[in-house]
């Protein structure tokens, strides 16, 4: 299956006029660095943690898709309000979750974010505004439009960010939940990761029109599409629309087109899809590589600091390793908790 | 004491809510100057201004979830299913998301909304727009399900179910919403999860909801004319069940029969059945348990066949003389 082969020097040549023109120090892009790579790190561990029959429930990894967490979160505030789908560990992460609780959630232990309840999918963290993930496909897109609502009432600055994937899409909320966002204005940022596939299902099959995020045109509500896997792109794209939404212009929409790496969740022998795209986006396109090598370049990183920060990443995960796998387990005394406030 | 409507009380309980709480606001279809389907949120509109009387498209499931999500930012919506058989499309946000989020995410946060909704056959509406489909909204842990019979419970529900800090389904019978009581002007809570014992008796324990505990309250009426004392228990909230008042009244009165007009089949009355049976009452228990549920069909249109859908004050007569006939 021949995919166009992306240049490598996609985002070479402009790249110092563009972060430049951005504003982003060398500091801030050193630090999108970082986060990325963390998110690797979560996302392989888990894999490995799961071979290693580590994992009682399911999971669904991110890696791959890592610039579009790392891009979004730079673009907002610290306080804006996240709602986030099943395959969000890199957009918690990025928002600054805390890895030990994260990890210790996807472990089952009492430490984790939700104290054991919850599991990879419905990772939350009410302090940071991290409105929590979801395991019904497009159950967030329409919340947001509570939340979007309630900053609106509240009159206040902060947005809402809402993170889905091709598939929910095609979800008869996703439909009401634009109409309604748009109607009333609301500060919420949309944001479809294109990941291409809805665990089998390709998106050319189950979307009649192409792209994803003209849909959001029949709403009213104004959209552009990225390429997810340029991390300044992301940055950029997602910038003008948090502005444009915080400025109290309504909703906006952004599809960013990425891939995953890892099958649909803890099984998949990936029929789906054939082996040759999964190694041309890997050897082509990867977001971190791809920024690794644009920074190299402009000399803002040095082989051997690149080396360290993505050593200091995967040393934060097996840190969060360690606390998760030390942690207890929740006591089945307390199995009837949480039920009822 | 004013005597009002059942409408009137659940829209005074609002009314005096919104002034109360600014966090508190209405979003639902139509609720504006049409005041809703049957007119309960009229005036208030003018009163308390588009934003907090929100008129939404036709979207109950997007309708649910703004109320879930603006309640996750400390707002108290109360959302507005036009026909409680409408829910079903906003089944997932309630069932799904709002009754599970609390545990799911370790009791880190709460969800404190209400979703009002007219159930109940007898306005010719036919079979979808006449369901009683509260049994289904008790199959979901987190959840609360509130069922007022008269307009004093109705206030007093609606102000507990705001100040609630779980999702509560507010569950309303259309057919009661013209009957009168007495209702004070002040703010007084009905505690969710507690049951009322409606007429006192000795002879046989009625649990009845919503309609059906006015039907009963007229049968054992007549039927103390004939020496017959019936207890009649309102439950008032269906989740949580206060099964301890009803199992006390059973070991009173050694006999049994729950009424509702929800489909028998799966319906609420078995819950009650199987926890009384299995408790210490067992002991007491003089003759067979036995539920009167509505009949096990869509409600239909024509008159005389909706009316026999459901219970009617001779079904439940029947039903009752049966079981206390030889013992007295
Ligand atoms: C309502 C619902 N339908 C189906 C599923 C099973 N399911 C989980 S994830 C998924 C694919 C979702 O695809 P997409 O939205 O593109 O997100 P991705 O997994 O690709 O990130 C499916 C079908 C579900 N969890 N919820
Ligand atoms: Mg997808």
């Amino acid at each position: 299956m021949a995919k166009p082969k992306v240049k490598e020097n996609i985002i070479q040549d402009d790249f110092n006029e563009r972060v430049r023109r951005l504003g982003l120090s060398d500091e801030t892009l050193i630090g999108l660095y970082r986060t990325m790579c963390t998110v690797r790190h979560f996302e392989y561990t888990a894999d490995r943690l799961y071979a290693e029959g580590k994992v009682h429930g399911t999971m669904h990894l991110s890696a791959g898709q890592e610039a579009v967490a790392a891009g979004t979160r730079l673009a907002l505030q610290t306080d804006d309000y996240l709602i986030n789908h099943h395959r969000g560990h890199g957009h918690f992460i990025a928002k600054g979750a805390d890895v030990n609780m994260m990890m210790a959630e996807f472990l089952g232990k009492d430490t984790g974010y939700n104290h054991g309840r919850g599991g990879s999918m419905h990772i939350a963290d009410f302090q940071s505004n991290n409105l929590g993930a979801n395991g019904i496909v497009g159950g967030g897109i329409p919340q947001a439009v509570g939340v979007g609502l309630a900053l609106q009432m509240q009159r206040r600055k902060e947005i809402c960010v809402c993170i889905f994937g091709d598939g929910a899409s095609n979800e008869g909320v996703f439909h009401e939940a634009m109409n309604m966002a748009s109607l009333w204005k609301l500060p919420v940022l949309y944001i479809c990761e294109n990941n291409k596939y809805g665990m089998s299902m390709d998106v050319e099959r189950v979307v009649a029109k192409l792209p994803i995020a003209q849909r959001a045109e029949a709403y009213g509500i104004p959209w552009s599409t990225v390429d997810g896997n340029d991390v300044i792109a992301v940055y950029e794209t997602m910038k003008n629309a948090a502005e444009h939404v915080r400025a109290g212009s309504g909703p906006y929409f952004v599809e960013a087109m990425t891939y995953r790496y890892f099958g649909h969740s803890k099984s998949d022998r990936n029929l789906y899809r054939p082996k040759e795209e999964i190694e041309d986006w890997k050897q082509n396109r990867d977001p971190i590589m791809r920024f690794t090598k644009c920074l190299l370049r402009s000399e803002i990183l040095g082989e051997e600091q690149a080396r360290e920060v993505n050593a200091q990443a995967e040393q934060v995960i097996l840190k969060a390793v360690e606390y998760a796998e030390a942690s207890p387990d929740p006591d089945i005394s307390t199995l009837m908790e949480y039920v009822y406030a | 004491m004013p005597e009002m409507t059942y409408l009137e009380a659940i829209r005074q309980a609002l009314w005096q809510e919104m002034k109360r709480d600014e966090s508190v606001f209405l979003i639902g279809e139509d609720i504006g100057v049409y005041g809703g389907a049957f007119g309960l949120t009229h005036g208030m509109l003018d009163e308390f201004g588009p934003e907090r009387v929100r008129e939404t498209p036709i979207s109950e499931a997007t309708i649910v979830a703004t109320a879930v999500g603006a309640s996750l930012l400390g707002m108290r919506p109360v959302a507005e299913i036009m026909f409680m058989d409408f829910v079903l499309l906003a089944l997932d946000q309630i069932a799904n998301q709002a009754a599970k989020m609390r545990f799911m995410f370790g009791g880190r946060t709460s969800v404190p909304i209400v979703v009002r909704m007219p159930g109940g056959s007898g306005t010719g509406a036919a079979s979808q727009h006449s369901q009683s489909l509260e049994s289904i909204l008790m199959h979901f842990p987190g959840l609360k399900v509130v069922n007022p019979s008269t307009p004093y419970d109705a206030k007093g529900l609606m102000l507990a179910s705001i100040r609630d800090p779980n999702p509560v389904c507010f569950v309303e019978h259309k057919a009661l919403y013209k009957t009168k009581g007495d209702v004070p002007e002040d703010d007084y809570i009905i505690p969710i999860g507690v049951a009322e014992v409606k007429r006192a008796g000795r002879d046989l324990t009625v649990v009845a909801n919503n309609i059906m505990v006015m039907k009963t309250l007229n049968v054992a009426k007549r039927l103390a004319q004939d020496g017959i004392e019936i207890e009649v228990i309102d439950p008032r909230t269906l989740l949580p069940l206060d099964i301890e008042t009803i199992i006390n009244s059973v070991v009173k009165t050694g006999r049994l029969l729950v009424v509702h007009e929800a489909c028998q089949t799966g319906g609420w009355a078995g819950e009650v059945i199987a926890s009384v049976v299995g408790s210490p009452a067992f002991d007491y228990i003089d003759a067979p348990v036995r539920r009167l549920g509505g009949r096990d069909i869509p409600i239909p249109y024509n008159r005389g066949l909706e009316k026999f859908a459901v219970p009617q004050e001779a079904d439940i007569e029947n039903e009752i003389r049966a079981l206390v006939g030889g013992a007295l």
